[in-house]
């Protein structure tokens, strides 16, 4: 579909990472059904490395795309290195999004924060990358016209 | 790869017999209508029968047809030319909130510009409650304009119960048929409507030609001003093809139209009873008993449509998110959001239509590629029946 470019669609088509890991170190949801996107990413950390992701998503296409591009990129990175993780560069990695999709790099981002941030709270950590990230806060600057 | 349609709501494929009959009109028989020599008589006359045949598939009379580009030109037509017209007798006009965007802009339009429009509600089923149009005439109400069939969830209006309202309280009525034509039996005279848009590329005609029926005596300005073309009231030199084939198109409707409807609704039905029987978590919106004989609306909880939508297209399966033209917006359905249907699920909804080239084995593959699709994705999904939404 012209819509995508193939980067994105065979992200879409054979997704990496998906699942859920028991007994996560980190878990986050961002977005919500009634926006049409919410996804939930877990975290297995080791010595404050990330060393497995999976994500579930509800989601259109490039949200789909987007949380397992994402996983990809943050298995591997101290957590300080994946909260510096945007979704500039969640983009990049796809080769583009259209522009009306460009909130759904943004979800993912936010729900790898989710998931470290629920890492700190468990874990009685601190992160710079994490100052006045609230993963509670509403997403509907992020495209939801609900 | 099996290449399967079901998208006949948002448009059909010409027919062989429609093309042939287009064609000369491209090269052969190419005189402009308006002129007096022989080549442009050939023109006029083919205009006349096209007009004959669109009229006899509605039972109107062939003056009461009148070409256009679209049917949303019809609608526009239709809505300007009696704001227009009726313009020293009132500023009100009532719709639904479940027409084609052709409508609802248009309202908003004239809503800017200090006109009231009333957007009905409707009932879960999609249909308008008659009590409700009722309430809502007011002593400045000019026009009701209620669309026969949804574009969206294929739901069928009482026309005919509504029409009679408005002729009650003298105040014009329209109904946007675009999606009916071809598809239920009309016979305006015996709805009583003053004003039908409807347009060729919904069956098995060319696009860019609809047409707008107005009820002889009807009052109603022109739209588009030049020429003295349709009687001078649409100017503009025709689409003579695409009028030739709107023409033929409407005969072959006429003559199949028992036929068609038995042929796609049985099918429609076969395909609602394969995926529930062989999905969990699937429900049709809009009326079963009120709807368009290809059309079935399904919600799939926990995944989204767009998602859907891709995997199909990837295994030769086009179909539909809402309407085809809101398939790139991030805006839920305003049609299945009027049905009170949650957000959430709404996201999950594909519109399938059945059509004429549709075969069994089609929608055979096309179930047998929805279980896949669907169960993938609900693999994916972080919502499910047992997480809940």
């Amino acid at each position: 579909m012209a819509m995508y470019n193939d980067k994105v669609m065979d992200h879409f088509m054979n997704p990496h990472n998906v699942g859920e890991i028991q007994g996560a170190d980190g878990s986050g949801t961002y977005g919500s059904p009634v926006c049409g996107d919410m996804m939930k990413i877990d975290i297995k950390v080791e010595n404050d490395v990330i060393k497995d992701a999976k994500f579930k998503t509800f989601g259109c296409g490039s949200a789909i795309a987007s949380s397992s591009v994402a996983t990809d990129m943050i298995i591997g990175l101290t957590i300080d290195e994946a909260l510096a993780v945007t979704n500039k560069q969640i983009i990049d990695e796809l080769g583009g999004l259209p522009a009306i999709k460009i909130h759904c790099s943004v979800l993912a981002d936010h729900a790898i924060k989710s998931a470290i941030y629920d890492y700190a709270q468990k874990n009685g950590k601190t992160y710079k990358g994490l100052e006045g990230f609230d993963p509670n806060a509403d997403e509907d600057e992020h495209g939801c016209e609900v | 790869m099996r290449q399967v349609y079901l998208d006949y709501s948002a448009t059909t494929p010409v027919k062989e017999d429609v093309l042939n009959a287009m064609i000369p009109y491209f090269t052969e028989k190419f005189g402009n209508p308006s002129s007096l020599y022989t080549v442009g008589t050939v023109s006029r006359e083919a205009i006349e029968k096209a007009r004959g045949q669109v009229a006899k598939l509605i039972n109107a009379q062939d003056k009461e047809i009148f070409f256009t580009s679209s049917g949303t030109e019809a609608d526009n037509w239709a809505v300007f030319g009696i704001v227009d017209a009726l313009k020293n007798k009132g500023n009100h006009i009532i719709t639904t909130k479940i027409e084609h965007h052709a409508l609802l802009h248009t309202g908003d339009f004239l809503e800017k510009h200090g006109y009231d429009v009333t957007y009905l509600d409707v009932e879960p089923d999609g249909r308008v409650n008659p009590e409700a149009l009722k309430a809502a005439i007011t002593d400045k109400t000019i026009l009701i304009s209620i669309m026969f069939v949804n574009n969206e969830v294929g739901t069928v209006q009482p026309i005919k119960e509504l029409a009679a309202i408005a002729k009650e309280r003298g105040i014009v009525f329209h109904t946007d048929a675009v999606q009916a034509l071809g598809n239920v039996h009309i016979d305006v005279k015996d709805l009583g409507v003053d004003l039908m848009s409807v347009s060729a590329h919904k069956i098995y005609g060319p696009k860019g030609v609809g047409a707008l029926y107005i009820r002889k005596g009807v009052q109603l300005s022109n739209f588009m001003h030049g020429g003295a073309q349709e009687s001078k009231r649409r100017a503009g030199t025709e689409n003579l093809p695409g009028i030739v084939g709107f023409g033929k198109a409407a005969e072959l409707a006429y003559e199949n139209l028992d036929a068609h409807i038995k042929k796609v609704s049985e099918l429609r039905n076969y395909f609602i009873d394969q995926v529930m029987s062989k999905i969990e978590n699937v429900t049709l919106n809009g009326s079963k008993e009120f709807r368009h004989p290809g059309n079935a609306n399904l919600t799939f909880e926990f995944i989204e449509g767009e998602a859907m939508l891709l995997y199909l297209d990837m295994k030769g399966i086009a179909v539909s998110t809402g309407s085809a033209c809101s398939s790139a917006s991030l805006v839920p359905s305003h049609v299945l959001s009027a049905l009170g249907i949650p957000v959430e699920k709404i996201h999950g909804s594909l519109r399938f239509t059945v059509g004429e080239p549709t075969t069994k084995e089609d929608i055979d593959y096309v179930v047998e590629q929805l279980v896949e699709v669907v169960n993938k994705l609900r693999s994916i999904s972080s919502v499910s029946k047992t997480k809940g939404w």
